[in-house]
């Protein structure tokens, strides 16, 4: 409750802040004062300390695996804003709208990270949207920014629609919004629950780029700015995988083994259309547009096995592939030449760019010794485990070999390539923390249990 | 104790490697590095042999059932000694060669030191992935950066070979684990796991294609010689010499034991691929004109041999694997030394375009000789014993009906090799001098100090092997109890 209410508050202030001041240090400065302010307090209620005693009538349920995750989506904005905070200002001339609307994308996560009725989903995840279809829309001048806004406004509202009948005709079959009351008695599908579910797990697979509803992630990707494809790819859509494996789990989880099969095709098509396009992008920011793709489908391995060591490992996928993306996306955004040719010889004349960009590269990849390798060990730990979907793990494991192909092209293009880098400007402190998300990287990759415990006890 | 060592003194030094600038320096800080690595595993097997210093556990991922569990057996004693005593002769042996950006490629060096100790002391199996993946990292980079003209791509597809591989055994480690009684990785509890007949079957599969890769074995090998021709000769010793035994080692400790059943109906299966592997790369050998794939592909039916004794189990056969790893290793660094001597005064490696290199470097002529005599596993050599001790096994093997036609056909191949080995000794070092080889002078101190040491090594135990025997004899008695307690009669 905590984040909710600090959230949609600093907001406001943001909102404010332009007029106080033109300058946009200060500013800046003060969404980050927000952002800390946001991570105490979730922390805060991590330990139990509520500041705030509403009464949501059920409709909302705070337990480890919301907050913890709120944790997580708050640190890497906080990281975010420290690394690509700056680059904003190039984008347009209303930085504190930038951040009001930031916040208010905060809000709607801290909401659909713990909904417990189907109405607080839908308000959780269309305070999330609507800010993010301006954001894609900032570069106000640029036709393809534009047509990212526009194309991903329609979609987003069709999918809204589509969310709202699957909620309609469950409310209709069950009389409540409420997670509990539907998941009572639902050991067998009727005709409208089961087209309730598939209405969901449709819109819901629109907002997380599952395939066959990707189709507007590589050109909302590509077309936003660079600095909000990051964020858009990173805290935004792990929001949409939370919400996602809690409705499943906790509304539909009895009749798991229903549609397991139809989530487990899904995935395996996400896996599939997300690494061989990949493979065949020019552009490195497309590529990790596709990647996103791929890499949604691991993380939908959490709602086909959903099992204890999937839930642990989505937590766990959600910060190893944030910190992996906000990194690599903040060395894009210092790029002028977005090919991967802009990349050659990178290594030359920016060692410590070039050897955290192979850091995250290499926790995308899902290698040893980084976070992304014990993310995708959970997944397929709790997919094994599961039992009934050998098949798609085995999917798994060849869409991983094939995702090493484009990360290593950007790897070589960096190390093995000769040619002339781009001239560009990073301060010191840039780099540094780069280096420092790079630490977080490994650290996670090496101890996971200092991130996962939080689940289990505090402090 | 001992073993901690082995892995953090390779570890740090590799990453203060990053930072030290200047060539020559960090060629010093790497040597000495891998000497205070050779002192530490020398210790162990001397002074400090004792079972406290020789293992080591601490907690790792304490909620998955991972620990940091590391310990030295027989065959690890001798595998760390091998990747101990590799490391200094090839970084003395490639003294002269010169790196841009040396301080990367020594450091990746000492990095791929600490992946492959890792690999040989663990004893739990996400331990033990970490490792492999780990050995494998720092090779890629050194390969791409340092290597031959088509190095990107040739790497690119050793890699991708090898994390097909590493992603199967993933799944079969995460199987296996999910079926031991008290979900751990530890190797105990994996000796545990209660599968049935057709998961021991797939599993096993899982497993073997990862270190088959690894070793290789057919039809696992076109990436093989490729990579050795593409790379930076002192990686290519290391890769062969030592990160090959990655593959055998795996297949020893984690799978034999592990799936004693699958082992015993796959093993003639397996066993074939190999003898089809021997002969095929065998035959490919005697045509080549590159020295570098040659010795590539001798030694694809080395490690085919080797392969082949451990799935026809017998005590002989194994005890021989445990000596061969270690001499092969020597014996093919020795090569890769003559060759990268050769190269860099000739500029070619084609041995249509050498002779006579004898009467210029008669010193080297003598070292390679018995260098090429022990890869023909003449008696006297140490790979003599090796085999003979293989073959022995694979021959008399009470668990496989087709023993002998295995040994028979295995032993086409070393009259094969001796075509092809003496074959490029007669091309390269004698008939005439043509005027490129004329210009070719006599090796220098360091290089004769590393061959002399190799040539020392091969002939010491060629003659007295016995301690080797005597150490890896626990482990071989370990693994083949496994076996027979699930050897259905």
């Amino acid at each position: 409750m905590n984040a909710i209410v600090i959230s949609a508050i600093w907001g406001v202030v943001m909102m404010f802040s332009g007029i106080f001041s033109k300058n946009n240090a200060v500013i800046r400065g003060t969404a980050l004062t927000g952002l800390a302010l946001l991570i105490v307090v979730n922390v805060m209620e991590m330990g139990g300390t509520s500041l705030f005693k509403v009464n949501v009538h059920g409709m909302l349920y705070f337990d480890s695996f919301s907050l913890l995750f709120n944790t997580i989506a708050f640190g890497s904005t906080f990281l975010y804003t420290l690394l690509s905070g700056r680059d904003m200002d190039r984008v347009g001339r209303s930085t504190p709208d930038y951040f009001a609307l930031i916040f208010f994308i905060l809000c709607g996560v801290a909401i659909s990270s713990s909904f417990n009725s189907l109405l607080m989903l839908f308000l959780g995840i269309e305070i999330m949207s609507i800010p993010l279809y301006i954001l894609t829309g900032t570069d106000k001048r640029n036709l393809k920014s534009n047509e990212a806004a526009l194309k991903y406004f329609l979609m987003g509202s069709f999918s809204t629609g589509i969310m709202l009948m699957g909620i309609t005709l469950l409310y209709g079959a069950k009389g409540s919004f409420n997670l509990e009351a539907i998941a009572l008695g639902t050991g067998e599908l009727t005709p409208m629950v089961s087209a309730g579910l598939l209405l969901l797990l449709v819109a819901m697979g629109f907002k997380v780029s599952a395939a066959p509803f990707h189709f507007w992630t590589p050109d909302v990707y590509d077309g936003a700015p660079t600095v909000f494809t990051s964020f858009m790819a990173t805290v935004i859509k792990s929001a949409g995988f939370i919400a996602f494996l809690r409705l499943f789990d906790d509304a539909f989880g009895e009749m798991h083994a229903q549609w397991q099969l139809v989530v487990a095709v899904v995935t395996a098509a996400t896996l599939i259309i997300g690494n061989i396009t990949a493979v065949f992008q020019q552009s490195v920011k497309r590529m990790l547009a596709y990647s996103s793709i791929a890499q949604a489908g691991f993380m939908l391995f959490a709602l086909v096995a959903l099992n204890e060591l999937s839930r642990q490992g989505l937590i766990f996928y959600t910060a190893a592939y944030s910190v992996a993306t906000i990194g690599i996306f903040a060395v894009l955004i210092k790029m002028k030449d977005y090919t991967f040719e802009g990349f050659n010889g990178l290594a030359k004349r920016q060692p410590v760019l070039a050897a955290t960009a192979a850091i995250f590269l290499l926790s995308l990849a899902g290698i040893p010794g980084t976070a992304g390798f014990m993310a995708k060990f959970y997944m397929l730990a709790g997919a094994v485990a599961n039992g009934h979907v050998l098949w798609l793990v085995i999917v798994g494991i060849l869409c991983a070999a094939i995702s090493i192909y484009y990360y290593f092209r950007v790897i070589q293009a960096m190390y093995f390539k000769e040619g002339d880098a781009q001239e560009m400007e990073v301060s010191g402190t840039f780099k540094a923390l780069l280096v420092l998300l790079a630490a977080i990287v490994v650290v996670l990759g090496i101890f996971p249990q200092c991130l996962l415990d939080k689940l289990y006890y505090f402090f | 104790m001992i073993p901690v060592l082995l892995i953090v003194v390779p570890l740090l030094s590799g990453l203060a490697a990053f930072f030290i600038k200047q060539e020559k320096a960090v060629k010093s800080w790497a040597l000495f590095s891998t000497v205070i690595t050779l002192v530490v595993s020398l210790l162990g097997l001397t002074v400090l042999n004792k079972a406290a210093n020789l293992h080591a556990d601490a907690e790792w991922l304490t909620a998955l059932g991972s620990r940091f569990t590391v310990g030295m057996d027989g065959m690890g004693q001798v595998l760390c000694l091998l990747t101990a005593v590799a490391f200094p002769l090839i970084l003395v042996a490639t003294w002269n060669s010169s790196y841009k950006n040396a301080h990367n490629f020594y450091a990746f060096m000492l990095l791929s030191q600490t992946g492959l100790m890792g690999v040989f002391l663990a004893y739990d199996a996400l331990l033990f992935y970490f490792f492999w993946e780990l050995a494998l990292i720092p090779a890629y980079f050194l390969c791409s950066q340092w290597g031959g003209e088509k190095r990107i791509a040739v790497t690119f597809k050793f890699f991708i070979y090898t994390f097909i591989g590493s992603l199967l055994m993933l799944v079969g480690i995460i199987y296996l684990y999910l079926h031991t009684p008290d979900q751990s990785f530890a190797l105990e509890s994996f000796y545990k796991a209660t599968l049935t007949n057709k998961e021991q079957g797939w599993i096993f599969w899982l497993f073997f294609i990862a270190f088959a890769i690894k070793m290789p074995v057919f039809p696992f090998h076109t990436w093989q010689p490729d990579t050795y021709e593409q790379s930076p000769t002192a990686v290519t010793m290391v890769l062969s010499g030592v990160m090959v035994k990655m593959g055998l080692f795996g297949v020893i400790r984690w799978l034999v034991p592990v799936l004693p059943l699958a082992t015993w109906l796959n093993g003639d299966t397996v066993a074939l691929l190999s003898v089809i592997g021997m002969i095929y790369a065998s035959l490919i050998a005697m045509q080549q004109d590159d020295l570098k794939r040659l010795i590539a592909y001798s030694s694809i039916a080395h490690m085919g041999l080797m392969c082949m004794a451990i799935f026809v189990t017998s005590p002989q056969g194994m005890q021989g694997v445990m000596i061969q790893m270690f001499n092969h290793g020597i014996n093919i660094i020795g090569m890769w030394i003559v060759v990268e001597l050769i190269e860099r005064q000739m500029k070619t490696r084609k041995m249509s375009e050498l002779g006579g290199l004898a009467q210029q470097a008669p010193g080297l002529a003598i070292l390679l000789v018995i260098v090429a005599l022990a890869n023909v596993a003449l008696p006297l050599t140490n790979a003599f014993i090796g085999e003979f001790l293989l073959f022995t096994g694979v021959f008399n093997s009470s668990v496989s009906k087709m023993g002998p036609v295995f040994a028979a056909c295995g032993g086409i191949t070393i009259i094969l090799s001796a075509v092809y080995t003496l074959n490029m000794i007669q091309k390269v070092f004698f008939g005439n001098t043509n005027t490129l080889t004329g210009t070719m002078k006599d090796i220098r101190f360091n290089e004769r100090l590393v061959l002399g040491v190799l040539v020392i090594v091969i002939l010491v135990i060629g003659v007295y092997p016995r301690p080797f025997l005597e150490l890896t004899q626990g482990t071989v008695d370990t693994i083949l109890s496994r076996m027979i307690i699930k050897h259905p009669s």
